[in-house]
């Protein structure tokens, strides 16, 4: 290695090796995806391209830096299916038994069969879901697996699923972040769908998340005297967050931009890639549209 | 075997090293100088984000100043300001030192270094204006990204010009290192400014690139440059060869092969070949740092205690420390037992600052000490403020990355489950922030010593230099004056 050329050439076949790899082949495998491959749902357009203020949000939330605080990716550590018992057919002795010896307790079984359809045994693998189902359906009843994402993203609430390439197709420039000082947001618009909870809370984080230690942006609204009549815009703001008499807080363009982005964020199409059971319950998307604490 | 061609002086072709050091002033001058700056300004900046940590409020309705733009700014200020500016001076003394020769056109190469001032200037402007590219660690836009290619080409041109004018004809270690760092820097610059802002690339692959770009920055090309400078300050300072060519030769190539492939964090959202081949880099990147340790230790065997007194070993000597400590860091963080806690934490920060702060910067500062009084022909003039500023950016650097590390782990464990509310865990961070701001202000008043002392020597440079050229000339004003 005494000789210039052969460094070079050393430097120049190590870094070309990384570019083929960490460039070039991810760049056939994830840059050319395409909408609509890898959805289950057919009739699903997934991903699709931002609505026109949430895409002037996007450079917002660029443009403030946003991503330094707040990921978009949302981690799984695995899968569990649920046995969900949708009807429970005529010959109920022989259901009831199967599932007591499913492992259910003995006492009340008449319960398993009331209000159906609901889930009977929860957490289980693949083949343990499969065995259940398949003895629940030879007792003449309907059921069905449910594939569930689990892990602490999920269990927050910050997704249904965790998050992969397609999900991104449509974002530019792609903020994943990577430091979690405030929550994750790639599903935020399905978590949090109020835009003025979003616009109180850009203004005056503390407001509505108690000890958040989020900056206001203050900077996205303006504060003017109250005309004929109050803006319809205007924020709703109690107590020390109020301004002065005879005033009032409405939205920038940008304010309202930044919020059309993060409505726009949600990742709960169902992907082969991200498998899950898509709920059917509206329950189950009301649950978690609590702000988080 | 390490010689420094340029001090044993025999054969007639070889200048001496004064001759050397004189053709570097110029590009020195102009990229030490204003790398200082830089690392001045970084670390207000750094400072102002770090204390909205503990008042969200403050400077909060300046829209320049708002969290995510400081931020920003602060790391681009002191990675384009300080650490490649820094590291493109290191290597062009030590690459003219070593081979013995001048500088080529050095006014072209501290014209280079001008044009990439302007460009730094310019992006850390944009990035405050709001004109970020949103690219964790290439923030800087578009516009300042040309600038800063052309202020580049310049320097690195004429650096590479001067390695191939070298009078001694064999490569020694320091050499291979500032060849491919050379080299290494306008390939992913290229490639990260074309794809992620010309030829805008698709989905994930924007952040694929961008991940690409930031480890062969911060691992690969800072490591080359900072380890460059090892190799050739710590046996010049302990006055002994470097204890093995063939083992540097190994953590060289292994350093390049491995460390370019390290970088994409797992549980990324890209297919899982990607994640799980940078993990198994990144495990193997300990191979050229357990080459690099036993290489340094051998040849400091039994002198480390002799050359504690030098200042300017200190800093070789802390950095060569802090990037042992930071690549084991990075190896524990991809590990699969461990990478679910310490990903999206404090932890990565505190790694990444113990890299390009703890390691890079005090070698480089190492660097500048050593290098800059030389290059002047004049001594530092407060020598108190050389071991300040050594105890300042140490403890500094300390201060800030063991809380921000050991925070990492606890919010990290807390992140995992999901029992604690999000805004508790948020709030158990704060004591470590704290800390860690303190550590903040230490550096930068660290920085604040070197950027006094290196004002006073070079107006002293320009006083011993200017002053007998004023004297004659106003000597041979003084007759005409004096004619009625």
């Amino acid at each position: 290695m005494s000789c210039g050329p052969l460094v070079f050439l050393a430097a120049f076949f190590a870094l070309a090796v990384s570019w083929f790899g960490l460039v070039l082949a991810p760049q056939f495998q994830v840059g050319r995806l395409q909408q609509e491959t890898n959805v289950v749902n057919k009739a699903e357009l997934y991903p699709s391209a931002r609505p026109g203020l949430a895409r002037q949000g996007l450079e917002v939330y660029r443009a403030a830096g946003c991503a330094a605080c707040h990921t978009e990716q949302v981690g799984q550590t695995g899968t569990v299916c649920d046995v969900v018992l949708i009807d429970a057919g005529t010959n109920h002795a022989a259901l009831i038994e199967t599932l007591i010896r499913s492992g259910l307790g003995r006492s009340n079984p008449g319960q398993y069969l009331s209000e159906l359809p609901k889930p009977v045994r929860q957490g289980l693998n693949k083949d343990e879901a499969d065995r259940l189902a398949t003895a629940l359906k030879s007792a003449g009843a309907k059921a069905e697996v449910r594939i569930v994402p689990v892990g602490p993203d999920i269990a927050r609430g910050w997704g249904k699923r965790r998050t992969v390439a397609e999900d991104y197709l449509y974002d530019d420039p792609v903020m994943l972040g990577s430091l979690r000082v405030g929550p994750d947001l790639a599903n935020v618009g399905v978590r949090l769908p109020d835009p003025n909870w979003h616009l109180r809370h850009l203004y005056a984080p503390r407001l509505e998340v108690r000890d958040s230690p989020m900056p206001p942006y203050r900077y996205l609204f303006t504060m003017r005297r109250i005309g004929w009549q109050p803006s319809l815009d205007a924020l709703q703001l109690p107590g020390e967050f109020a301004p002065p008499p005879g005033f009032e807080i409405v939205p920038k363009p940008e304010a309202r931009a930044l919020v059309a982005y993060l409505s726009s964020l949600r990742t709960d199409a169902v992907l082969f890639e991200a498998p899950m059971t898509a709920p059917s319950a509206p329950a189950a998307a009301t649950a978690t549209n609590t702000p988080a604490k | 075997m390490i010689e420094d061609p340029s001090s044993s002086g025999s054969p007639a072709a070889r200048l001496d090293t004064a001759q050397v050091d004189a053709s570097c002033r110029v590009p020195l001058f102009v990229l030490f100088g204003s790398a200082v700056s830089w690392a001045v300004m970084a670390s207000v900046l750094a400072l102002i984000a770090s204390i909205k940590f503990h008042s969200p409020d403050f400077l909060a309705d300046c829209e320049w100043l708002t969290y995510g733009r400081v931020h920003a700014a602060a790391v681009d200020a002191q990675l384009y300001g300080f650490a490649l500016q820094s590291g493109f001076g290191a290597a062009l003394w030590i690459i003219a030192r070593l081979g013995g020769t001048r500088v080529s056109q050095p006014w072209l190469i501290g014209f280079g270094g001008k044009l990439w001032n302007l460009g730094v200037l310019v992006g850390v402007i944009g990035i405050l204006a709001g004109d970020s590219t949103g690219f964790e660690n290439f923030e800087m836009p578009r516009y300042a990204g040309w600038i800063l290619f052309l202020g580049y080409l310049m320097i690195g041109l004429w650096t590479a010009l001067t390695l191939y004018r070298r009078n001694e004809g064999r490569l020694s270690p320091p050499q291979w290192f500032f060849l491919a760092a050379l080299f290494w820097f306008p390939w992913i610059d290229s490639a990260a400014h074309l794809l992620l802002l010309v030829f805008r690339v698709r989905g994930v692959e924007q952040s694929l690139i961008d991940w690409w770009w930031s480890d062969n920055l911060l691992l690969v090309w800072l490591s080359l440059t900072g380890l460059g400078a090892v190799f050739y300050l710590v046996p010049k300072l302990a006055g002994r060869p470097l204890h093995s060519d063939p083992l540097a030769l190994f953590a060289f190539w292994t350093l390049i092969l491995f460390g370019s492939w390290a970088g994409i964090p797992a549980g990324a959202p890209v297919p899982a070949w990607i994640p799980a081949l940078s993990a198994v880099a990144t495990v193997m990147t300990s191979i050229p740092l357990l080459a690099v340790a036993v290489n340094v230790r051998r040849t400091l065997a039994g002198h480390c205690r002799a050359l504690a007194a030098n200042p300017a070993f200190r800093f070789v000597g802390f950095g060569i420390a802090a990037w042992l400590a930071a690549g084991a860091m990075r190896i524990a963080g991809a590990l699969p037992g461990i990478s679910p806690v310490t990903s999206f934490t404090w932890f990565g920060v505190a790694q990444s600052e113990l890299h390009s702060y703890g390691f890079f910067a005090m070698i480089l500062f190492g660097a500048i000490y050593c290098s800059v009084p030389q290059v002047a022909g004049l001594e530092w003039p407060c020598a108190r403020s050389v071991r300040a500023h050594f105890w300042l950016g140490s403890i500094g650097i300390l201060l800030s990355a063991v809380p921000l590390a050991v925070g990492g782990i606890f919010q990290g464990l807390k992140l995992n489950d999901a029992g604690t509310g999000f805004v508790e865990l948020t709030k158990a961070t704060l004591p470590f922030l704290r800390a860690s701001t303190l550590g903040d202000l230490l550096m930068m008043l660290g920085n604040v010593l070197l950027l006094v002392n290196f004002v006073r020597l070079s107006v002293r440079f320009g006083r011993a230099r200017w002053a007998p050229f004023c004297a004659s000339f106003a000597a041979d004003l003084k007759p005409a004056e004096v004619k009625p």
